[in-house]
């Protein structure tokens, strides 16, 4: 027993494993960076916010797979589309309830998902879709294969985090967001318009949700559902860095693939996923601030 | 320059202002003094724009600021130091500095405005990158009113600039705001520590239950039998 865990640690598709988990924790906090923007800065969690990116999707995969756009541009696209759709949220739904009670915004956003979600049944229907577009793999040694969409994701999320990390503290409206969420009310003073920034967060936190959705349509199926694959993991990530803190979910984000990988390598791919929840609600016990707060 | 006329105003259905005029001209400081609750925040944040007025009128070289968006008075002239501070507290005070030089039109003068508050206080440029909230009441306060101050305002408005802290810093605060007004400057203040704030302003309203009460030099209010009895405890 012990001498084949060993050879399990030493073999070449462990290696490769481990490789796939780090391009898995790419994917997942480019997924988890527009959530924890958005609570960062406004200090309301979008419950929909899987369900914004299975929007996206959805634009990409018309824009592309119907009407005939080069998949780049669909993408762009799309990212246009849930920017829009980030906005039209906190425009017609947050604005009001900035002042509301955490759990009636919670609901809010709860019931936003089921919109989106109803929504998307009514208008695409239930079947799965396919973008149609695969970059296929890169075959590292004979044995070891790594998919092109996971190599992708993996360096745009971490893209995303240095543009979105030099934004913020280097610009004067990446101060202005940073300031906002540490004292809304005299933004005033300084001269900003508190309304205009928060509409610029949410249709930021909705890109990345597009950006996040052009890399997941290559990968997977379209459905209204999808939202729901997804959407807890994301939050899980989120929660256990340490909600706002876009450091900390970063970091989460590979704690959970290689959780999920590892545990997948060693039993089946859903066993690793109980290993990863389970870690979870432990963490939550010992560490119920996120696993990278600060202890002040 | 400030022209404040009639204004009343307060928080939701309780009214905190009644009907109080004064005005600052240009180059003088003026404090506003009275008893706790008497509404002289109030009077604050209605010139800054942080809460509305309920009627009158405030003009700031004859153009009215209550016509003007909240966010855009601070582009008109007027710096607000706020009460208790309020500094970015897990922001650098460079960051902080920065935050005062928000609007478009200030930031091309950036590095000139820094290097005017690192003159004015040098402990601020040895603290540059230190985390605001984490530097001592006094660094605080030095760090507020430089924010404010990166703005090139005409007139600074400071609220309560010595509360919360200990008497050795409140003597280095007062004298911080006579080196502001040896820049020139024009100050409106908010104060509980009559006696010193009376040393460094040139007149004084005072306020009483949101009410104008009184009004005077600073000589005057320091002799006046009635103002020794009710604010200095004499």
């Amino acid at each position: 027993m012990m001498a084949e865990f060993m050879d399990g640690l030493f073999s070449i598709f462990f290696v490769e494993t481990l490789i796939n988990a780090l391009l898995l924790g790419g994917v997942f906090a480019l997924l988890s960076l527009g959530l924890n923007l958005i609570f960062g800065v406004i200090d309301v969690v979008w419950i929909c916010y899987a369900e914004i990116i299975m929007l996206g999707m959805y634009a990409i995969f018309f824009l592309h797979a119907e009407g005939g756009m080069p998949i780049i541009l669909a993408a762009c696209c799309g990212i246009g589309v849930t920017a829009l759709i980030g906005w039209l949220t906190h425009r017609f739904v947050i604005g009001y309830l900035l002042q509301a009670e955490p759990i009636n915004q919670l609901l809010a956003t709860g019931g936003l998902l089921f919109f989106f979600q109803g929504a998307a049944m009514v208008v695409f229907g239930i079947e799965f879709r396919n973008v149609g577009v695969s970059l296929g793999s890169l075959s590292v040694t004979e044995d070891i294969y790594l998919s092109w969409t996971r190599l992708l994701s993996f360096v745009l999320a971490t893209l995303t985090v240095v543009v979105l990390y030099l934004f913020l503290s280097r610009s004067y409206l990446g101060a202005a967001i940073r300031a906002i969420s540490q004292d809304r009310e005299i933004m005033i003073l300084m001269g900003v318009d508190t309304k205009k920034l928060y509409l610029l967060t949410s249709a930021i936190g909705g890109g990345l949700a597009g950006l996040a959705a052009a890399l997941l349509v290559l990968q997977y199926d379209v459905h209204p559902f999808i939202g729901l694959s997804f959407g807890p993991i994301t939050f899980m990530i989120c929660v256990m860095g340490g909600l706002g803190n876009m450091v900390g979910g970063f970091l989460a984000a590979f704690v959970f693939s290689l959780l999920i990988t590892v545990g997948g390598y060693f039993a089946e791919l859903e066993w690793g996923y109980v290993m990863a929840f389970t870690f979870f609600i432990a963490a939550m016990f010992a560490r119920p601030k996120g696993l990278f707060a600060r202890n002040s | 320059m400030l022209n404040v006329q009639n204004v009343s105003a307060g928080y939701g259905k309780f009214q905190a202002l009644f009907d109080v005029s004064l005005d600052v001209g240009a180059g003088e400081a003026v404090a506003v003094i009275g008893p706790n609750g008497a509404g002289k925040s109030t009077l604050m944040r209605v010139i800054s724009g942080m809460i509305p007025a309920m009627a009158g009128q405030i003009e700031m070289e004859h153009k009215s600021i209550l016509d003007a968006p909240a966010h855009k008075i601070v582009g008109m002239g007027i710096a607000h130091v706020p009460e208790n501070r309020r500094l970015f507290p897990r922001m650098t005070v460079e960051d902080n500095l920065r935050m005062g030089c928000f609007m478009p039109q200030f930031r091309e003068r950036f590095e000139e405005r820094r290097s005017f508050v690192y003159d004015l206080f040098p402990r601020m440029k040895e603290r540059r990158d230190q985390i605001a909230g984490t530097m001592s009441g006094g660094e605080q306060q030095m760090c507020a009113i430089g924010r404010a101050l990166m703005s090139d305002p005409k007139i600074l408005l400071m609220d309560e600039p010595s509360a919360g802290l200990a008497p050795v810093v409140v003597h280095q605060v007062f004298d911080l705001i006579e080196k502001i007004r040896s820049e020139g400057l024009t100050v409106l203040i908010v104060e509980q520590n009559v006696r010193q704030v009376l040393r460094v302003v040139d007149r004084a309203y005072i306020l009483e239950s949101g009410k104008l009460h009184s009004e005077g030099t600073s000589d005057e209010l320091l002799q006046s039998k009635e103002i020794q009895k009710s604010f200095m405890g004499v």
